[in-house]
């Protein structure tokens, strides 16, 4: 078996994870009504859309720490 | 009684039943070891992976209560999307670290990793029963997602003839898990996942151009819960702390640590945590349901008929049945895992542990199938004879004591400055905090409003529960290393923890 062995450098990347936790678990910062988006109440797309935020910051932090 | 419903309804029951029982020969092995059984012998690439935790995570019990708490109780019901947004960078930063040392040693549970890493019997058992205590309600509120169900269609009845399709459906259930091991739930989990993804795609297709868009459902229900729709100041700290505590607690889950650990590599799970995400855009529009039900002019006392209801108002008869077996089948697959994860967890760590230490992989085998079918049977026990609310207030408090496993497993893959003995007072402590505050609110909800000081704190009370834990471990720990209490043996090492397999 090998092992993931990654340079010390790129630990660093995994600080980036911390973000989605930033912009999702304040929902004082987000509870509001407009602006509305297709019809959808900010509240509800501006989460909507950290889903893919989150999922676009993990898949970067994949690539920049796999092994070569 | 909707027969075309119950017609493409059993259809599909049908077909899942067979692949259920043919899986057995799937990616085949002996299924008479424990390793191949529980947990489809660790082969499960990023596809199929991607199918069972998401068919894991994602269960029949999420699609009928969440909507059902929008519903009811307003934008605090949409708290299962920051959820399960948090949830993946967590599980990227610390999932590959619990593989790799399970890999490396043989671990089949979490608690197989507590007694390798700090050598402590107690520690172990902690647990260990808090895994099973906390998984057994979780797999009888399934049984509720497929009660519900049957309810739409019109099958009802009264005393045991009313149950009867239920018992038939999990003794079916039961069966071919018993047979198959994880392959079965794996198996079924790619028909549910596309199924349900169907159903949704389906439902916004239809139902929001049939109601006026989403804007007028968006007003609709705003003008029907004006104290609700938008979250108010006192909810903030409950919402975040809700989404949060949650978050950290499901990877703890023994079903979730199941899925891990049947992983083929380290790439599967990190790969996974960017693309199960899409299940969680899947859960938002599944959230809003309980919106589209208010606009629809759904009216119902029992939450729980909510997105029944929408389905059997707003869909022609054989899409609803489509859904319906959709949901109904989605109940099976977390059903099967839990059972599974449980069967593991009492067969290595307490009849292993306790009574037969000797016990051969083939026996362990043996055991865990017997296991799972009492657990199964014990759930259906629960759901059939006793009021759903023991049910649900017990997966609640497993909520809560599941979390409380985080500083010994999570904390214990990256340091073992925390004492071993200060993990299992800091679990207590949380356990007992979380417990009580669960009854002090008569089990009616799970948000606890904190005095501290001059103010009130509403949050999860499974945080407050956690920093109890967080705060009793550090004090014990620094008490007993000043007095130098030994932390016991550690029987893995740094480089155990980043192992990898070929496969990339």
């Amino acid at each position: 078996m090998k092992v993931d062995r990654r340079p010390g450098r790129s630990k660093v990347w995994y600080v980036l994870l911390v973000i989605p936790f930033i912009g999702t678990m304040f929902p004082s910062f987000y509870s509001f009504d407009a602006p509305r988006l297709w019809g959808f109440p900010f509240f509800y797309w501006y989460q909507m859309l950290w889903v893919i935020i989150s999922a676009v910051i993990t898949f970067a932090v994949y690539l920049a720490t796999r092994e070569a | 009684m909707n027969w075309t419903a119950l017609i493409i309804f059993i259809a599909f029951f049908a077909l899942v039943t067979v692949i259920g029982f043919y899986s057995a020969r799937w990616r085949r092995g002996d299924l008479s070891h424990i390793n191949e059984w529980g947990l489809a012998g660790r082969r499960f690439g990023t596809v199929i992976t991607w199918f069972l935790v998401g068919g894991d995570l994602y269960t029949a019990y999420t699609f009928i209560a969440i909507p059902a708490l929008l519903y009811g109780s307003g934008a605090i019901g949409f708290f299962g999307v920051p959820y399960t947004i948090v949830i993946y960078p967590f599980a990227f930063a610390v999932m590959p670290r619990l593989w790799s040392v399970a890999r490396k040693h043989g671990y089949i549970t979490a608690s197989d990793f507590m007694k390798g890493r700090y050598q402590s019997g107690s520690l172990a058992l902690a647990v260990a029963v808090t895994g099973i205590v906390a998984t057994m309600p979780y797999i009888a509120l399934q049984l509720v997602g497929i009660q519900v169900v049957l309810q739409a269609m019109g099958i009802t009845g009264t005393g045991i003839l009313a149950d009867l399709p239920l018992i038939v459906a999990f003794a079916v259930l039961a069966a071919y898990t018993y047979t198959s091991g994880l392959r079965a739930p794996a198996s079924i989990a790619i028909v549910k996942d596309l199924m349900i993804y169907i159903t949704i795609i389906g439902i916004l297709i239809v139902v929001p151009a049939k109601l006026g868009g989403f804007g007028h459902i968006f007003d609709t229900a705003k003008a029907a819960r004006p104290a609700t729709f938008m979250l108010g100041p006192k909810a903030f700290s409950a919402y975040g702390t809700l989404a949060f505590g949650s978050a950290l607690a499901l990877f703890l889950y023994p079903h979730a640590i199941t899925g891990v650990f049947s992983s083929s590599s380290r790439g599967v799970i990190k790969r996974n945590a960017a693309l199960l995400p899409a299940y969680s855009l899947l859960l938002a529009f599944i959230t809003l349901l309980g919106y589209m039900a208010i606009t629809a002019g759904i009216q119902t006392k029992d939450t729980s008929l909510v997105v029944p209801l929408l389905i059997l108002k707003e869909l022609p008869s054989w899409f609803a049945g489509f859904a319906f077996a959709a949901i109904a089948i989605g109940a099976l697959v977390p059903a099967a895992i839990m059972s599974i994860a449980a069967a593991n967890l009492f067969t290595r760590n307490i009849y292993k542990e306790y009574f037969r230490p000797g016990a051969t992989s083939q026996e362990e085998s043996k055991v865990a199938k017997l296991v799972s079918l009492v657990v199964k049977l014990g759930a259906l026990f629960f759901i059939v004879v006793l009021p759903h609310s023991y049910a649900i207030n017990l997966q609640l408090l497993g909520g809560v004591w599941i979390l409380q496993t985080l500083p010994p497993v999570v904390f214990g893959l990256f340091t073992r400055w925390f004492h071993r003995w200060g993990l299992l007072a800091g679990w207590f402590a949380g356990m007992a905090i979380g417990t009580t505050m669960a009854i002090l609110n008569q089990f009616k909800g799970s948000v606890y409003a904190l005095h501290i000081g001059g103010s009130v704190i509403p949050a999860y009370a499974a945080v407050w529960a956690l920093i109890g834990n967080l705060i009793v471990t550090v004090v014990v720990t620094l008490v007993l290393n000043a007095v130098k209490v030994s932390n016991g043996a550690d029987q893995t090492a740094e480089a155990d923890y980043r192992i990898d397999t070929a496969t990339t």
